[in-house]
């Protein structure tokens, strides 16, 4: 009796202000969708930079003959056995933040120059002898590259000592700047859904003030006096927040897997997967029911007696 | 028309007109008021001065006084819409000013109202419209189903249960509304001019329903401005003016100024 009278009253309620309801469903849709959005994309962020720290390297390149007439660094000459042999035996006694040292010769440096950029005209022309020897230093922790270059700039026969994290960094600068705009945008479209839901309560607590005069004088509890209101705004909240669910996913299947197909354009970068985004649903669910129901109690405070 | 009674302005002598209850006697009383003061807000004049007075058990009230006298008020302070600024009201032996917010409705379950203009729901039909004061402190379905017909018999509206409000006579919809007002049984039931929309041959009807209600053992506390009906019924009279209480006679009439 009580739980069906409360749901008749609620779906009275949300069909008398049709256009009101629908601008809150809209705008909880909009907000928590951003908000999905942007949690996934700090995901997606955090795990590349996982996987991208895991993979990078600091470079100690070596100077060649030629760079020996180029660049000022190798002004000394091409890198002789000897400052081979002292670089390599000073990095392995900075084992405190040197995981792994790998040589790449001249050769093997072609070589994988060439994997890389196969046709290009710029591969055709070059020749192993211009390619550089070099270390390739895994560091335990990505952050202390300082300590590396510290170490080896400038020394007789390097050329330059290079941090793959340093370009990575600005990339991933880039993706942490997008995302906070979509926070902001996301904070904003959500302090104007809360506002519609306080106006919302406020027209219908108006339009209905003479149910609830009765229900008052009859002795109606103050919960069920305000259950449907708050219902009725907690019911608009999870329609906008199941709408919202269906953009991150509709929002993931274009973008990545369909429309767009970024993982096959991007294979380098490995996108969320289908668990990331369902685990995201819960709690934009949650939050699209407790929103609105929390801005409706607040509002009722001030707008209906009980 | 008036007859020319006294006019008997003394509280001493009338504060417990009604005579044969002192004030100790405690918990008989469905009202009590001690040196009850209304003062609302950014108001200089108070609504209620320093009104006393006590209500039986099974008595009816009528509650006269011109416009803004405070009649109001004293319904208003009665149900507890409103809070005594000085003195204490009791009703149906509660302390109002200790009561707390969320007891209130524990409290008006057992009073009823009826108003000058009915208050009905348009869109819900006369059995709806006297269900909803049982649907929404969650009374049983089998309950309602069993007292709606009750009382709508008893407030003469038999046969009609389907029908819309909008499709009766004001002394119709007027009966709806005490239907309502007494379908939860109250101990006390608090009428604000429940015939001042009305004619006076409907007014009449109206009154011999309260009455029959009154004869239940309900106490029935009405505010009027209808002469006519005051003096012929001789209940006690209860006169505000001005915030005060100028007059509680039992068995009163109207009074002549008017």
């Amino acid at each position: 009796m009580r739980a069906q009278f409360v749901l008749s009253e609620i779906g009275v309620g949300l069909r008398r202000n049709l256009t009101m309801t629908f601008a809150v469903i809209v705008s909880v849709a909009l907000s928590l969708a951003l908000f999905g959005g942007s949690l996934l994309m700090s995901d997606q962020v955090s795990s590349m930079k996982g996987y991208w720290y895991d993979k990078v390297n600091v470079s100690v390149f070596l100077c060649n003959k030629s760079d020996a007439e180029s660049d000022p660094n190798c002004a000394k000459g091409a890198v002789t056995g000897d400052q081979k042999k002292q670089i390599l035996a000073d990095l392995k006694k900075m084992d405190s933040v040197v995981e792994k040292v790998t040589y790449e010769s001249a050769d093997e440096a072609y070589k994988h120059y060439k994997e890389q950029f196969g046709d290009s005209p710029l591969a055709s022309s070059l020749t192993p002898d211009q390619m550089q020897e070099s270390y390739r230093i895994k560091l335990k922790d990505p952050e202390k590259y300082q300590v590396i270059a510290t170490a080896f700039d400038g020394r007789d026969g390097v050329q330059s000592v290079q941090d793959q994290k340093g370009i990575l960094d600005n990339l991933f600068e880039l993706l942490n700047l997008m995302n906070r705009a979509a926070l902001g945008v996301m904070a904003l479209m959500l302090i104007v859904a809360l506002l519609l839901i306080v106006n919302t309560v406020r027209v219908s607590a108006f339009s209905r003030r003479r149910e609830t005069g009765i229900m008052r004088l009859v002795g109606a509890s103050g919960f069920y006096i305000q259950a449907p209101f708050i219902m009725e705004a907690a019911v608009a909240g999870a329609i906008g927040g199941g709408l919202a669910c269906v953009f991150l996913i509709l929002g993931r299947y274009f973008t990545i897997d369909h429309g767009m197909a970024l993982s096959e354009k991007l294979n380098l970068i490995t996108f969320l997967g289908w668990d990331a985004v369902l685990t995201k649903l819960p709690l934009i669910l949650a939050a699209s029911v407790l929103m609105p129901a929390l801005a409706a109690f607040f509002a009722l405070r001030k707008y209906l007696k009980v | 028309m008036c007859k020319a009674l006294p006019r008997l302005r003394s509280r001493a002598r009338f504060a417990y007109g009604h005579g044969h209850l002192p004030p100790m006697v405690r918990g008989v009383s469905v009202i009590r008021f001690d040196s009850v003061s209304k003062v609302y807000p950014k108001q200089n004049h108070p609504a209620l001065r320093d009104v006393t007075l006590e209500v039986e058990k099974g008595e009816f009230i009528f509650l006269v006084g011109s416009s803004g006298s405070g009649k109001s008020t004293f319904l208003r302070l009665i149900l507890r819409e409103e809070r005594a600024s000085h003195g204490q009201v009791h009703v149906l032996g509660k302390d109002l000013a200790r009561l707390s917010n969320w007891k209130v409705p524990q409290m008006r379950r057992q009073l009823g109202t009826v108003f000058q203009d009915f208050r009905l729901l348009p869109n819900k039909t006369v059995a709806e419209n006297v269900a909803f004061a049982q649907e929404v402190i969650g009374k049983s379905k089998g309950e309602i189903r069993k007292s709606v017909p009750q009382v709508l018999d008893l407030v003469g509206l038999g046969g009609k249960e389907e029908r819309m409000p909008g499709e009766l006579s004001g002394g119709e919809q007027q009966r709806v509304a005490i239907a309502r007002a007494f379908v939860n049984r109250p101990k006390l039931l608090i009428a604000d001019e429940p015939t001042g929309n009305l004619d006076p041959q409907t007014s009449v009807g109206i009154m011999k329903l309260l009455d029959r209600i009154n004869r239940t053992g309900t106490t029935v506390v009405m505010a009027t401005h209808d002469q006519n009906i005051v003096d012929q019924m001789r209940k006690r009279v209860i006169e505000l003016e001005k915030g005060r209480l100028v007059r509680d006679q039992a068995r009163g009439v109207y009074g002549y100024q008017h």
